[in-house]
C-alpha cells in the first residue's frame, strides 16, 4: 500500500499520459465533423451525372456544358485537328500522360487514349485549366486547340499542354457513350 | 514605458470604478498620459489612420449584412439593390469598397515606415510580426469580401486563388475540393466566405489589441532610432499625438471621402458589374490593385508550386526581417546605403504592381521575374550584407538634442535681421 510519504510515481505518470490521450482523441473528435462539414455536401455529390445529345454538334463546332459546377467542353473536331493531334510525338509533350478517367491510370497520351477509340472526332474534357482552374477559350493559341487567357497556358487539338504554366492535360471526365450520339457524362 | 501610472480620478463614480475594474486607468495611460517621443513626424500617424480605418469597415460591414444576401441566385442583385433600393445603401457601399482599398493603402504607408525607420528591431522584433500577422488577416478578408458582390471579377478572382492550393503536393485537390464544398466555386463557396469575412474582422481587432499592448511595452520608435532616455524626449500621448493624428486624419479622410462620393469604382474593375458566369473567364482577369506586387511574383515563376511558394514566401519573409537586417543602427536617416536601397525597393515593388496588372506576355515577363528576382536579393542578400558593410553615420546622443539640433539649423532663417 503506498502512504502519503512515498507516493507511487508510476502510477501518477501513467494518469497523467491517459488523461492527456483521452483529451487529445476528444478533441480530435471534435475536430472531423467542424472540418469535414465544409467538404462537397450530399446534395452536391447528388448532381454527379448528366446526359449530352452529340448529334447537333457539326464537324469543327464546339460545346461547353455544366457538370458538377465546372465547364465540360466537347468538340467534334475536324480531320486536319486528329490529325495534327497524332503526328505528335508523346516525348515532346510536357505532360505524357492522358488524364483520361476512361483509361487506365499513367496511360500515354496519345490522341486515342484521349478520346473514345472510333469516335475520335468527339473530344470530351474538362474546360478547366490545369494551371490555376480558368476556362480555356477554342480556336486559340499557338497549337490550333485552347488557350487560357489567365495565365498564357497553350492546349492543342487533343487538349494537351504543349506551353504555358498548366502542367497537366486537361483531364477527360469519365463518361460513356448510351447509344451512337448520346453521352453520359460522370 | 509602462511606468507608473499618474491616473488619479477626482470623480467619486470613476474612483468606485477604478478600484473594481481599472479599465479608466488602463484607457488613461494608454491614451493620455502614455509618452510618446517629441519628433514623431506624419509617417508616424497611420497607426492611428489603420484604427480609424478599420472600425470604420466593421461599421459599414455590419449595417451591409443587414442587406445582402449570401446565395449565388442573389447576392449580386443583393449588391445592386443596397446601391439602388437601401436609403443611403448607396454611400455605405461605397464607403465599404472604397474602404477597403484605403485601408490598404494606409497599411502599405505603415509597413514602409516600419521598414525604414527600422521599426522591427530589437526590442520590438514581436511587435512587428503581430503586424505582419496582421496584414495577412487583412489579405484574406479583403478577399473573401471582394467574392461576395459575385460578379464575374469576385468569382473568377476566387477560383484562380482558391486554386493555388492545387499545388500542394499530394493532397492539394483534395484541399481544394474541401476549401470550395463541391468541385467550383460555388454557393458553399459563397456561404463559407461570407461567414469567414464576418469572422476574420473580429480576429483582426483580437491581434491589433496584441500590436497595440506590444508597442505600449516596448514604447514608441522615432525617426532617430534613438531610444527615449529621459521625460525631456517625450511628450504626453494627449493631447501632442491625439491632435497630430486627428488632423493626419483629416487630411486622409478628404481623400477618402473624394473617392467614394467622386470616384467611388476608379479603384475597381467594371467586369465585376457583370455577374458571376461559371462557364466564362473574361478576358483580362486580374485582383484588386493591392494584390498585384504578390501577384505578379506568382506569375514570374514559370512553375505552379514553385510561384505560389514564391508569393507566400514575399510576404513570409517579412516575419524574419528583424534578423536579416543585421545593422545595430534603426533608421535609414543615420544610413546612407541602406536610404538608397529602401528607395529601390519601393520602386521595385511599384513595377511589380504594374507588372501584374498588364498580361503575362512578352516582355511584361522579363520585367517580373528581374522585379522579383530584386525583391528577394533585397531581404535576403543586400540587407544582411549592408548591415555589416555600411558606416553609418554618427546618431544623436538623445532623441532632445536631435530634435534641438534640427531647430538650430533652423534658426538663421527664422529670425529675420532686426
Amino acid at each position: 500500500m503506498s502512504t502519503a510519504e512515498a507516493p507511487d510515481e508510476d502510477r501518477r505518470d501513467f494518469l497523467y499520459i491517459a488523461t492527456g490521450a483521452v483529451g487529445a482523441v476528444g478533441a480530435a473528435a471534435l475536430a472531423i465533423p467542424l472540418i469535414d462539414q465544409m467538404n462537397p455536401s450530399a446534395s452536391v455529390l447528388a448532381l454527379a451525372s448528366i446526359e449530352v445529345d452529340l448529334s447537333p454538334i457539326e464537324v469543327g463546332q464546339s460545346i461547353t456544358v455544366k457538370w458538377r459546377g465546372n465547364p465540360v467542353i466537347i468538340r467534334h473536331r475536324t480531320a486536319k485537328e486528329i490529325e495534327e493531334a497524332k503526328a505528335v510525338n508523346i516525348a515532346d509533350l510536357p505532360d505524357p500522360i492522358a488524364r483520361n478517367a476512361n483509361v487506365a491510370d499513367g496511360s500515354e497520351a496519345t490522341d486515342v487514349n484521349r478520346v473514345v477509340d472510333g469516335k475520335e472526332q468527339y473530344l470530351v474534357q474538362m474546360g478547366v485549366c490545369t494551371h490555376l482552374g480558368c476556362v480555356p477559350i477554342g480556336n486559340e493559341g499557338e497549337y490550333d486547340g485552347w488557350f487560357c487567357p489567365c495565365h498564357g497556358s497553350h492546349y492543342d487539338t487533343a487538349g494537351r499542354i504543349r506551353k504555358g504554366p498548366a502542367p497537366e492535360n486537361l483531364p477527360v471526365p469519365e463518361y460513356k457513350y448510351l447509344s451512337d450520339a448520346k453521352i453520359q457524362i460522370g | 514605458m509602462s511606468g507608473h501610472s499618474t491616473y488619479n480620478p477626482t470623480n467619486p463614480v470613476m474612483k468606485w470604478v477604478d478600484d473594481r475594474l481599472p479599465l479608466p486607468r488602463l484607457m488613461y495611460d494608454s491614451f493620455v498620459s502614455y509618452p510618446v517621443p517629441r519628433n514623431l513626424n506624419y509617417w508616424y500617424t497611420f497607426g492611428g489612420i489603420l484604427m480609424i480605418m478599420m472600425v470604420s469597415q466593421i461599421i459599414t460591414g455590419i449595417v451591409l449584412v443587414m442587406h445582402y444576401t449570401p446565395h449565388v441566385d442573389m447576392a449580386f442583385d443583393s449588391v445592386e439593390h443596397i446601391r439602388r433600393n437601401v436609403n443611403f445603401g448607396n454611400v455605405l457601399q461605397k464607403w465599404h469598397a472604397v474602404g477597403a482599398s484605403f485601408f490598404f493603402i494606409a497599411v502599405y504607408i505603415h509597413i514602409a515606415r516600419g521598414m525604414y525607420y527600422g521599426s522591427y528591431k530589437a526590442p520590438r522584433e514581436i511587435l512587428w510580426m503581430l503586424g505582419v500577422a496582421i496584414f495577412l488577416i487583412m489579405m484574406a478578408t479583403g478577399f473573401m469580401g471582394y467574392v461576395l458582390p459575385w460578379g464575374q471579377m469576385s468569382f473568377w478572382g476566387a477560383k484562380v486563388i482558391t486554386n493555388l492550393f492545387s499545388a500542394v503536393p499530394f493532397f492539394g485537390e483534395a484541399i481544394v475540393t474541401w476549401l470550395w464544398g463541391g468541385f467550383s466555386v460555388d454557393n458553399a463557396t459563397l456561404q463559407r466566405f461570407f461567414s469567414l469575412h464576418y469572422l476574420l474582422p473580429f480576429v483582426l481587432v483580437g491581434v491589433v489589441i496584441l500590436h497595440v499592448w506590444a508597442l505600449h511595452v516596448t514604447g514608441q520608435g522615432n525617426p532617430t532610432g534613438v531610444e527615449v532616455k529621459s521625460g525631456q524626449d517625450t511628450l504626453a500621448f494627449t493631447p501632442f499625438a491625439t491632435v497630430k493624428d486627428a488632423f493626419a486624419l483629416s487630411v486622409f479622410f478628404i481623400v477618402f471621402t473624394a473617392f467614394v462620393f467622386f470616384a467611388p469604382d476608379y479603384l475597381g474593375h467594371s467586369i465585376n458589374y457583370e455577374e458571376a458566369n461559371p462557364l466564362v473567364t473574361p478576358e483580362h482577369i486580374v485582383p484588386e490593385w493591392y494584390y498585384l506586387p504578390f501577384y505578379a511574383i506568382l506569375r514570374a515563376v514559370p512553375d505552379k508550386l514553385l510561384g505560389v511558394v514564391a508569393m507566400f514566401g514575399s510576404i513570409l519573409v517579412w516575419f524574419i526581417l528583424p534578423w536579416l537586417d543585421t545593422s545595430k543602427v534603426r533608421s535609414a536617416t543615420y544610413r546612407p546605403i541602406f536610404k538608397q536601397l529602401f528607395w529601390l525597393l519601393m520602386i521595385d515593388f511599384f513595377i511589380l504592381g504594374v507588372v501584374g496588372a498588364n498580361p503575362p506576355e512578352g516582355w511584361w515577363i522579363t520585367v517580373g521575374q528581374i522585379a522579383t528576382v530584386y525583391y528577394f536579393a533585397h531581404f535576403l542578400i543586400l540587407l544582411p550584407l549592408v548591415g555589416l558593410l555600411e558606416t553609418p553615420k554618427p546618431l544623436p546622443s538623445s532623441i532632445s538634442d536631435a530634435v534641438l539640433a534640427k531647430n538650430a539649423d533652423k534658426q538663421p532663417a527664422a529670425q529675420p535681421a532686426e
